[in-house]
C-alpha cells in the first residue's frame, strides 16, 4: 500500500515535466517580427536545445497552407502555387524543387505540427515574395524591405579621455545629441540589431539602447568633462566615434565629416559598374603536408582539423546557400600563403576564410579568435589611394569599366573595412556555439591574409594546448559547431554584401 | 628530594652550553671579517664586465601577453655590438616567473643597421622548434621586435631574417617580409625589474 502511494505521488510529480518535454519551454527572449507593416511577437518553444515554431502561426503570419500527408508523414507547405514539402524522417525540405537542410525535421506536439525557426529563412524565404531575413543571435525576423541595421559599440581606450565607437552597419542617417551626462545617437530605420559591451568602461558607464525607439544611449561618467563625437562613413559603415576627457578639461567639439565631394561632371559617359552578386566563398585549410601546425603529445594535429572543418562547412555552404566554394586544398599537402590567395583571388572569391586552430604557451588559454589585418604604413597609403588610383578603361558597351590598380603583396588593403563587418559577424556567430576567446577579434600582420583581394579573417577555432579544449576538437559536435558558426556568418555577410551593390 | 637535587644541576649545565655557543659564534664572526682597506673596489660588483640594464620582452606563464622586464645586459662598445649583446640575452632563459616567447635553441647568426634606422635581426633554429599558433608566433615577433627598439632609440624599425634570407612568416602565420615597427598591443603591465 505505501509503496502504490510513492508510485502514485512520484507519478504525479513527473507529469508536469513530461508535458513540458512534449511542449517545450519558451526561449529567454521572444523572436520579433518586423516588417513595414508594424512589429510583433512570434511565439516559439525550446525542445531539447532546438527552437521549433508552430506551422499554424506559420500559416496565419505569412498566409500560407499547410496539409498533411497522413500515409507518408510529409508535409506540404503552399505559397501562391509554390510548395515546400517536409520531410517527418529527414532535417531536409523540398523548397520550390531545391533541397535545403534544416536543424530537425518536422514533428508533432499533440495536435500542432512544428518546425525550426530556421525553416522561415532557409525554406520560406525562398519561395516567398518578400526578403525573409532571420537574425536569432539578435531575436529578429525580417520580412521585406526593412532597414535594420546592426549597431555596435565598443570602448577603445580606457582612459581618461576615454574613446568608444558606435558603428552602424549598413549605412543609415544618423544624429548624434549630447545631453547632461548622456550621448544618444537616433537612427533612421524600421528596427536596430543592437550588440553592445556590458558594463562600465573608464568615464563612459553605458552603452545600451535608448529609451525612445531607434536609439543608442551612450550613458557617462559623473566624472566625464564635455564629450566630442565625430561622425564618418566608409565603406557602407558609419562610425561615431566618441572622445569623453575627464570634468574640467577643455570643452570639445561635435562634428560630423561631409560627405565626398561630387566628382565634376564631363561629358563622358558615366563609368559601368558589374553587378556581380555574392556567390563563391574561399575555404583555406591552415597549414597541410609538411606543415603541421600546432599538435598535442597524442598525435592531434592542426593541419588535420582544419581541413575537416573546411569540408563540413564547404558541405553546409553548397546545400544551404547554394553558393560555390571553392577549396585552396582538399588533402594532405603543402601550400605557401601566396598559392593560398592566389586560389582565392583568381577565383574571384567573395570572401576568404583561412581555418586555423591555436597553440598558446601555456594550458591555460582557451576559446575562439578572429584576425583582422591590420595595416603598417605602407598598407594604410593603398587604403587612402585605392580609389584613387582606379582606372576607367573602355568598356564594350562604350561606357567605361573600373580597374583597381593595388600592389598583389596589399590587395588586401582595400577591403578591410568589409573584413572587419566580417570579423564581427563570425565572431556572433562563434560566440552562440564554442567559447570565445576574451581577445575574440584581433588585429594582425596575417601573411595569408595580405594577398586575398576580397573581405578575409582567420579564424582560429580554438587552443590545442588546452587540455579541455583539444578534448572537445576531436568531436564532431566541436567540429560541427564551428562549421555551422561559419556557415550562418557567411550567410550573414552574403546579405550584407549584396546589399551594398550598385542597383 | 632527588628532583630537587637533579633540576638546579640541569639548567646550570644549559646555561653553561648556551654561554659556549654563545663566545663561539662571536669568535667566529670577528675571525670572518674581511680587512678593511679603503681602496678596495665596491664588493656589490658581481664581475668586472660593466653592464647597462635593458628592457626586455617575456611571455606571460599562461603565453596570452608580453612583459617588459629590466635586465642586466653586458655593456658592448657601440650601436650594433650592444644590439648583440641585448638579442643574446632576450634568447636565453628568462627567470622565474616569466616564460620565453622565443623558442629554446634560436641563436643570433646577425646584427646589423642600415642608416636609415631599419635593424636586421638574423636568427637560426627558430622556426624548427617553434610550437605555433598565432598568439604565440605574435609574441614571437613582438618580443624581438620590441626588445631591440625599447633599448635602440636609433632604430625606427626592425626586420627579423632567417638564416639569412627574408622569409614570409615564422609558422605559418604572422607577416615578416618587411621591416616592423615598435608594438605594445600585447604588451601587459609595467616594467619590473628581473634577475
Amino acid at each position: 500500500m505505501r509503496h502504490t502511494v510513492a508510485v502514485t505521488a512520484a507519478i504525479l510529480l513527473l507529469l508536469p515535466a513530461l508535458f513540458v518535454q512534449a511542449q517545450g519551454t519558451p526561449p529567454p527572449s521572444p523572436l520579433t517580427l518586423i516588417a513595414r507593416e508594424g512589429r510583433r511577437a512570434v511565439p516559439t518553444v525550446m525542445v531539447s536545445g532546438q527552437e521549433l515554431i508552430a506551422l499554424d502561426e506559420v500559416a496565419t503570419i505569412f498566409q500560407v497552407t499547410v496539409a498533411e500527408d497522413a500515409p507518408t508523414g510529409g508535409v506540404t507547405v503552399t505559397y501562391r502555387n509554390r510548395t515546400i514539402v517536409l520531410s517527418s524522417t529527414q532535417p531536409i525540405a523540398s523548397a520550390g524543387g531545391r533541397v535545403v537542410t534544416l536543424p530537425a525535421p518536422v514533428t508533432r506536439s499533440g495536435r500542432r505540427l512544428m518546425v525550426p525557426v530556421e525553416f522561415l529563412s532557409r525554406a520560406l524565404g525562398p519561395i516567398y515574395d518578400r526578403r525573409i531575413e532571420l537574425r536569432r543571435a539578435s531575436r529578429l525576423l525580417m520580412v521585406g524591405d526593412v532597414t535594420v541595421p546592426r549597431v555596435g559599440g565598443r570602448i577603445d581606450v580606457v582612459g581618461p579621455p576615454t574613446r568608444a565607437t558606435i558603428e552602424i552597419s549598413p549605412t543609415v542617417p544618423s544624429t548624434v545629441t549630447v545631453d547632461v551626462g548622456r550621448i544618444i545617437v537616433r537612427i533612421e530605420a524600421d528596427a536596430l540589431d543592437p550588440a553592445f559591451p556590458p558594463g562600465a568602461s573608464g568615464l563612459i558607464d553605458q552603452i545600451r539602447t535608448g529609451d525612445q525607439p531607434n536609439t543608442v544611449a551612450v550613458i557617462l561618467d559623473g566624472a566625464a568633462g564635455m564629450p566630442r563625437t565625430t561622425t564618418a562613413t566608409a565603406d557602407g559603415v558609419t562610425r561615431i566615434t566618441i572622445e569623453v576627457p575627464a570634468a574640467g578639461a577643455a570643452p570639445a567639439e561635435t562634428t560630423t565629416t561631409a560627405p565626398p565631394p561630387t566628382p565634376p561632371t564631363t561629358s563622358d559617359p558615366p563609368p559601368v559598374i558589374a553587378r556581380r552578386q555574392f556567390s563563391l566563398v574561399a575555404i583555406d585549410a591552415g597549414h597541410g603536408g609538411d606543415d603541421i601546425g600546432v599538435r598535442t603529445a597524442d598525435g592531434l594535429q592542426e593541419k588535420e582539423i582544419t581541413l575537416d572543418v573546411a569540408r563540413r562547412l564547404r558541405q553546409r555552404l553548397e546545400t544551404r546557400l547554394g553558393v560555390r566554394v571553392i577549396m585552396t586544398r582538399e588533402d594532405d599537402r603543402t601550400l605557401s600563403l601566396d598559392e593560398r590567395a592566389a586560389i582565392a583571388n583568381n577565383n574571384k572569391a567573395d570572401v576568404f576564410l583561412s581555418l586555423h586552430v591555436n597553440g598558446a604557451l601555456g594550458p591555460g588559454m582557451a576559446g575562439a579568435e578572429i584576425y583582422v589585418l591590420s595595416l603598417d604604413d605602407d598598407g594604410e597609403t593603398v587604403r587612402r589611394r585605392s580609389a584613387a588610383e582606379a582606372v576607367a578603361l573602355p568598356a564594350v558597351n562604350g561606357g567605361k569599366r573600373i580597374v583597381e590598380v593595388v600592389p598583389w603583396n596589399l590587395a588586401q588593403a582595400a577591403h578591410i573595412d568589409q573584413s572587419v563587418s566580417l570579423a564581427t559577424m563570425l565572431e556572433e556567430e562563434l560566440r552562440r556555439r564554442v567559447p570565445m576567446s576574451p581577445r575574440a577579434v584581433q588585429r594582425a600582420g596575417m601573411r595569408v591574409l595580405t594577398a586575398a583581394n576580397m573581405p578575409a579573417a582567420i579564424v582560429e577555432m580554438a587552443y590545442l594546448t588546452n587540455g579541455d579544449q583539444a578534448s572537445k576538437a576531436r568531436g564532431d559536435d566541436f567540429r560541427n559547431g564551428v562549421a555551422d558558426a561559419l556557415y550562418e556568418a557567411v550567410a550573414r555577410f552574403r546579405v550584407f554584401a549584396d546589399a551594398k551593390l550598385p542597383q | 628530594m632527588t628532583l630537587r637535587r637533579i633540576l638546579p644541576a640541569a639548567v646550570g649545565v644549559a646555561l653553561l652550553a648556551l654561554l659556549a655557543w654563545g663566545v663561539t659564534s662571536l669568535l667566529e664572526r670577528l675571525a670572518s671579517r674581511a680587512p678593511e682597506t679603503p681602496n678596495a673596489p665596491a664588493a656589490a660588483a658581481p664581475s668586472e664586465t660593466p653592464h647597462i640594464s635593458a628592457t626586455l620582452f617575456y611571455a606571460t606563464p599562461e603565453g596570452d601577453a608580453l612583459l617588459p622586464a629590466r635586465r642586466e645586459v653586458p655593456f658592448a662598445d657601440g650601436l650594433v655590438a650592444q644590439g648583440r649583446q641585448i638579442l643574446t640575452t632576450q634568447f636565453e632563459a628568462p627567470p622565474e616567473p616569466y616564460v620565453s616567447a622565443i623558442p629554446a635553441g634560436t641563436t643570433l647568426r646577425a646584427f646589423y643597421v642600415t642608416a636609415k634606422g631599419d635593424a636586421f635581426v638574423d636568427v637560426s633554429g627558430i622556426a624548427a622548434t617553434h610550437p605555433g599558433g598565432s598568439l604565440t608566433e605574435l609574441l614571437t615577433v613582438q618580443a624581438i621586435v620590441n626588445a631591440v627598439i625599447a633599448n635602440l632609440p636609433a632604430v625606427q624599425r626592425v626586420q627579423i631574417l632567417v638564416d639569412g634570407k627574408e622569409v614570409d612568416t615564422i609558422a605559418g602565420h604572422v607577416d615578416i617580409r618587411r621591416p616592423l615597427v615598435r608594438d605594445m598591443s600585447l604588451i601587459r603591465a609595467k616594467e619590473t625589474a628581473a634577475q
